[in-house]
């Protein structure tokens, strides 16, 4: 038993320090590169020298994190809102579905990333344009996943509720959308992702300036002023915030579904 | 329940029932038996108001029948899967018909003890369907079907996925339930020995077209429990089944 126990320790340990030490290598790789070469920093600054823009330049980094933030977790919340509501409506009557399916279809292989100049013309404000290039980009992956889920009942189940006599919102209540729960989850954990890769696509596009302009501008203007060191700064900020969202989106998924779904349990024989 | 000369016709033309006339009167322990494809599940199906009939006349004396021309609430069905739903736990996959029928948790809670308790799983009422076992699964399905209190429990090849010891296990606890609960039984199987145990009368059917061969009363005035698997009358009607399954069967030149 006691043996169980160290094993499961040292797993764990093993587990925190594999990741951390490849990290720490590939900073020393890095950092050996950048002396070794010679290579200049507004080329190639070394790791210090990042850490050191991300300290010095926080209070012009910092607003424009919570200006990326901001605009990914609005279209993210809109686009769940009305991806879902979207969805519900396309399964619950069959020709909606017909009138919509070739606009989804339209809009969904069409790179949004290339109508963000159009969107920038039309919209009134430049966050507005950015807000809506997030939204259309996110909310596909959410709607066509949560479709899916709500098209994948099983016949027995829809047999189960129709003997019962449930009605068409119990239907969907009780069975329906909890079993496209997981399909949902993935949507959110792709839309997550997207939503921020089309926030700084979009800004890269828009290309604003001033008070209130995200990372993606920061970064623009850094490589403009060959000022690497903030624009590695403000890459590490955006690898902080995806990795923020990715880790939201995946616990989310754990609290609603590790006690059911196969997706979350642990194989045990 | 009264079936009169019902036929049904899928529609890419296959007849699935042709001039089935049924009767189950309360008490009853009815088993429908025969080749697959002879349209038992179909049967089933109509009896307990799923899909319409494309003739004949179907109807519930004894029930009050629903806007939807269905009887209310007096007929459970125990499907060939346990169709219990993953995200619930046990206990609240029993609550789910009375939950469809408006009724409080709270209200439900001592049907809900009643039904688990009658399938000997009081103890796993929190606990999730990945957690059981198969023939533990179908129990739970049991037990959802008389969370209603229904008159009329109709049994879709129930054990058909499980091994044949939990089968006559569970073959003697609903044999129990019918006994004591004095609910009426329509049980589909392709088992002949199944249905001679359980059966207080069997229907054999016959294949394309789906129609009734015959139908007979079986094991009239006998006890059964564990000696009656063994006796010779459990023999004679083992005998019995067969030659008519048989000759159900033999009709189409197999």
């Amino acid at each position: 038993m006691e043996n169980g126990e160290r094993s499961e320790q040292l797993d764990r340990l093993i587990r925190i320090a594999i990741p951390v030490g490849v990290v720490l290598a590939l900073l020393l790789v890095w950092y050996l590169i950048v002396h070794v070469e010679n290579i200049p920093p507004y080329i190639l600054p070394d790791p210090i020298a990042v850490a050191g823009a991300l300290v010095k330049d926080w209070p012009t980094l910092w607003p424009a994190f919570l200006v990326t933030t901001k605009i990914t977790f609005m279209s993210l919340g809109l686009a769940l809102l009305g991806g879902t509501v979207f969805a519900v409506l396309l399964v619950q009557a069959r020709w909606l579905e017909l009138i919509f399916y070739p606009i989804a279809v339209v809009l969904q292989v069409t790179p949004i990333v290339a109508i963000a100049p159009l969107i920038l013309i039309y919209a009134p404000t430049t966050q507005a344009a950015l807000l809506i290039c997030a939204y259309l980009v996110a909310f596909f992956p959410i709607l066509s996943n949560l479709v899916q889920g709500l098209k994948s009942v099983d016949h027995n189940h829809l047999n189960l509720f129709e003997l019962y006599g449930a009605n068409r919102f119990q239907t969907l209540w009780h069975l329906k959308l909890p079993t496209a729960l997981p399909y949902f989850m993935t949507g959110l954990k792709i839309g997550g992702g997207l939503s921020l890769i089309a926030a700084v696509v979009a800004e890269f596009s828009a290309g604003s300036s001033g008070a209130g302009s995200g990372l993606a501008f920061r970064i623009l203007e850094a490589q403009f002023r060959l000022n690497i060191p903030r624009l590695f700064a403000a890459l590490i900020m955006l690898s902080v915030l995806g990795i923020a969202i990715f880790a939201l989106t995946s616990f989310l998924s754990w609290l609603l579904l590790h006690r059911w779904h196969e997706s979350s349990l642990k194989r045990e024989n | 329940m009264t079936m009169a000369s019902v036929s049904k016709t899928f529609s890419n033309g296959t007849a699935a029932l042709t001039d089935v006339s049924l009767t189950v009167r309360a008490g009853e322990f009815v088993s429908l038996l025969g080749p697959s494809g002879c349209g038992k599940s179909t049967a089933l199906r109509i009896m307990a108001g799923l899909g319409g009939v494309s003739s004949g006349n179907i109807d519930w004396p004894a029930s009050r029948i629903t806007s939807s021309g269905r009887p209310d609430g007096d007929i459970s069905f125990v499907f060939q899967e346990p169709t219990l739903l993953p995200w619930r736990t046990v206990a609240e996959n029993v609550y789910l018909p009375l939950q469809l029928q408006g009724i409080s948790r709270k209200a439900a809670q001592p049907r809900i003890e009643e039904a688990l308790s009658t399938v000997f799983l009081a103890d796993f009422a929190k606990a999730y369907p990945r957690e059981l076992s198969g023939g533990m699964k179908m129990r739970v399905s049991i037990a959802r079907a008389l969370a209603t209190r229904p008159k009329l429990l109709l049994m879709d090849e129930p054990f058909a996925a499980l091994d044949e010891i939990t089968r006559q296990k569970l073959n003697d606890e609903v044999l129990e339930l019918w006994k004591s609960n004095g609910l009426a039984v329509v049980f589909v199987t392709h088992s002949v020995f199944e249905s001679a145990y359980l059966s207080s009368r069997i229907v054999v059917m016959k294949a394309r077209p789906g129609r009734i061969h015959e139908d007979f009363p079986v094991n009239v005035g006998i006890e059964r429990d564990a000696d009656f698997r063994t006796s010779e009358s459990y023999r004679l009607t083992c005998e019995r089944v067969s030659h008519s399954l048989g000759a159900a069967m033999g009709g189409e030149g197999h």
